[in-house]
């Protein structure tokens, strides 16, 4: 048992380290007083240092050779994130597009997708957005109304609306999940494509959360129109293809929980600096609870890594440590809020942008009740609630719930 | 970077739990709560199996093994509420290894000739800053043993109360104040001045005892400071493994029942309430094993974290129990809470342990000291 690295690991964790030494004075500054302010400035030079990453080889580690990529593990794709901590650097701008969306276009896309898409965005010159939920498929995804139909020539005609899209505002593609055919049940019914964000009847608009800041937002299509080749992964294989994107989308996240910044030891910090507050039983019990918590999330992704470097993907209960970090990171916010009082709440601290972003968090990636129920059938091996959609055409679907499919 | 179990680990847990298999110790725990004399020996199971000796050199005829190994053995014991007595023994013996003064009692501690219980002392944290031990009664830590220089030995007195398999041992290893210093001693259990009154609270299974030391000749230990309070760390460790041991049972035996019992015309795990709570029992179970791997490694890996690691697991753990005993009940409906299942066993177990040894609250508060104190440095 330990949490070293392997000599192999170490030789590459030193090769990340060097290359960053010698080119992180060319990296944006993105936060403190020196920060770029600008927003077009700051979105150029940040793909600028994309570009930078990937040619040093710090982007696609784990994307075959062929695309541009590193052909490495998720454990040398830990270490160069761990690493780009470690030199302040900003990461990529295109975590999506590079994490989730490009990996599902190497395992669907055809050989002509590949060489358009692939090199462009590693490089950060085409940025990408993820087009899947929507106001009413959220948890249950496969419920998507986002319509498009087949013309005469073989094009589509797509209508509809996406929501939660994050870089939409500048996205060159998005890799969209839509209806094709709402006569079958609603799992087979469902195409991938890809679309031009700059394309006829494409609208995007910001979507302000709780902090009153825009991360997200609302796409709609308005009869827009794509090519035949815009078909990733085939006709009426959505759900297959999405499933590809989602898988890689828990890999992401379950690596990437780190760089929230939730940790016991910056809420301790908090704590620590109020000498009435160190010593008081109720909030060194509330504080105590809360490091156990995020202490075991720490070593639950040690856990996860090691489970990847023997070759095993991580299942659904690598989603409990996504609950325990979020309903801790909420318990903490609300404990610093009460032992500064109102001042914690102040526009720009960043005691109120957290205790504004960790309510919509819970729900991200799937609502906690929905992962507890995935966890419950597919960990615990409990009997699924009884369904009403099994093999029902999305059609009567939708007609049942008093909307036109 | 490797968190997984060695193949020698495997094999000892599957060993353990293999040898207590034998034992119908829920049985067993259930009737020693009507007073009948029920609770089989299992220590020469644990002998055989070579337990006592586990944190014990090999140069001492012991395995040479670490922490995580000794959780293990302890996880298999809470698994099936075997009282077996490695929570007084093994933290013992990890103090005399650490004090050449000890080196001729360590050989019969290591095949289990002779049995040791741990006097536990908690070390100060940044709140408490004396060395003290757990209140014959109520809430206000009391002092740790005092002792006086007699010759090469020392003379110790002071009480200390559900101390865990006192009755057993042969030996009392713990800490006292000897000038105002923390010093090690090891103390005869037959020696004149030594008093050990075996005690029962709530869980038959338990073994515990009050022990009263009045001038009591104890041998002096040159064991590092950082090896007494070590010594308190590796029982909340312990407690911590032997928790979710009992945690694991109670959750497959909750799933299990959810998956055959049927209300309204439908398994009750297909209802989401009850699938929740399950769920909610894996998330504080699958917490405490991770801080388990966290105890397991920093005790020899990174000893200035093993304070926080296994306070943060005893803290987990002993939530954990109580929330999976309760949930176990409640999913069972009302016969969960009666004595024609095994539920209230489990419930027993997790009500006592929470208060031994300093306590769940005990542990959660020394988290919250060690982070802030990390946090400041």
């Amino acid at each position: 048992m330990d949490l070293e690295d392997t000599p192999q690991q170490a030789a590459y964790r030193a090769q990340v380290r060097s290359w960053l030494s010698q080119h992180a004075p060319e990296a944006p500054v993105i936060a403190g007083p020196d920060a770029i302010t600008d927003e077009d400035e700051l979105l150029a030079a940040r793909r600028a240092w994309q570009g930078k990453l990937a040619e040093g080889g710090l982007a696609g580690v784990t994307w075959p050779k062929e695309y541009g990529g590193q052909g490495l593990g998720p454990i040398e794709q830990v270490i160069c994130n761990q690493e780009i901590g470690r030199a302040k650097v900003p990461g990529i701008l295109d975590a999506i597009g590079v994490g989730m969306l490009g990996p599902t276009i190497i395992a669907n896309g055809d050989d002509e997708q590949k060489s358009r898409y692939l090199g462009p965005m590693l490089h950060g010159d085409e940025v990408w957005c993820q087009l899947f939920s929507e106001p009413a498929a959220g948890s249950d995804l496969a419920a998507v109304q986002a319509r498009a139909r087949l013309q005469d020539d073989g094009s589509w005609r797509l209508s509809g609306q996406k929501v939660w899209t994050t870089n939409a505002q500048f996205a060159s593609f998005g890799l969209l999940l839509a209806r094709t055919d709402p006569d079958v049940p609603k799992h087979k019914g469902l195409t991938m494509f890809i679309v031009p964000m700059d394309g006829q009847g494409v609208t995007v608009r910001g979507l302000r959360q709780i902090s009153g800041e825009a991360e997200f937002n609302e796409v709609f299509f308005d009869d827009v129109p794509l090519a035949a080749d815009a078909v990733v992964g085939g006709v009426g294989n959505g759900w297959t293809t999405a499933l590809t994107t989602l898988m890689y989308e828990r890999v992401t996240i379950g690596l990437g929980s780190e760089g929230l910044g939730y940790s016991s030891d910056r809420f301790a910090k908090a704590i620590a600096a109020l000498a009435d507050a160190r010593r008081d039983p109720e909030v060194r019990k509330e504080l105590g609870e809360i490091a156990c918590d995020l202490t075991a999330v720490r070593f639950t992704g040690y856990r996860t890594l090691s489970a990847l470097q023997k070759g095993q993907i991580p299942g659904p209960e690598a989603g409990l440590a996504k609950v325990t970090l979020v309903a801790n990171a909420i318990k903490a916010g609300d404990l610093i809020a009460d032992v500064i009082g109102p001042d914690a709440l102040e526009d720009g601290s960043e005691w109120a942008y957290m205790i504004s972003f960790l309510p919509g968090l819970k729900s991200a990636g799937g609502t906690e009740e929905i992962l507890r129920n995935t966890i419950g059938e597919r960990v615990l091996g409990l009997p699924p609630a009884p369904r009403l959609d099994k093999g029902v055409p999305f059609s009567e679907l939708r007609a049942k719930e008093g909307a036109p499919a | 970077m490797n968190l997984a179990l060695s193949d020698e680990q495997e094999f000892l847990r599957e060993a353990a739990r293999g040898a207590l298999s034998r034992f119908k110790t829920l049985e067993a725990a259930r009737e020693a709560l009507d007073g009948k004399d029920a609770l089989p020996d299992l220590w020469p199971t644990a002998r055989e199996a070579g337990w006592p000796g586990l944190l014990i050199g090999e140069d001492h005829g012991g395995a040479g093994l670490d922490v995580f190994d000794a959780m293990l053995v302890l996880g298999e014991c809470g698994r099936v509420l075997a009282g077996v007595e490695l929570l007084g023994h093994l933290p013992a013996s990890a103090i005399l290894s650490d004090a050449p003064a000890a080196a001729p009692l360590l050989d019969a501690l290591a095949t289990g000739e002779r049995r040791a219980a741990y006097l536990p002392v908690s070390p100060p944290n940044d709140v408490h800053e004396l060395w003290s031990t757990d209140p014959a009664h109520g809430f206000d830590r009391a002092d740790a043993p005092s002792a006086v220089r007699d010759g090469e030995q020392a003379r110790v007195s002071g009480e200390l109360y559900f101390v865990p398999d006192a009755p057993d041992a042969d030996l009392l290893v713990g800490v006292a104040l000897l000038d105002g210093a923390p010093t090690g001693v090891a103390i005869e259990a037959t020696a004149q001045g030594v008093s050990v009154e075996p005690t029962r609270r709530y869980d038959a299974t338990r073994s515990l005892g009050h022990v009263s030391l009045t001038d009591a000749p104890a041998t002096v230990l040159d064991a590092p400071e950082q090896s007494l309070a070590g010594a308190w760390h590796l029982a909340q460790a312990l407690i911590a493994a032997e928790s979710l041991g009992s945690v694991e049972t109670a959750l497959e035996v909750s799933v299990a029942y959810a998956k055959e019992r049927h209300t309204f015309g439908r398994a009750i795990g297909s209802y989401q309430a009850v699938k929740h709570s399950l769920t909610e029992v894996l998330r504080q179970l699958e917490n405490g094993r991770s801080l388990l791997y966290y105890a397991g490694w920093a005790r020899s890996g990174c000893p200035e974290e093993f304070p926080l690691a296994a306070s943060a697991a005893r803290s987990v753990a002993g939530r954990a129990l109580d929330f999976a005993a309760r949930t176990m009940i409640s999913v069972h409906g009302g016969i969960g809470a009666t004595w024609e299942h095994d539920a209230p066993l489990y419930f027993r177990r997790a009500q006592l342990s929470r208060r031994l040894i300093g306590g769940t609250a005990g542990a959660t508060d020394r988290v919250a000291g060690e982070v802030m104190a990390q946090a400041a440095a």
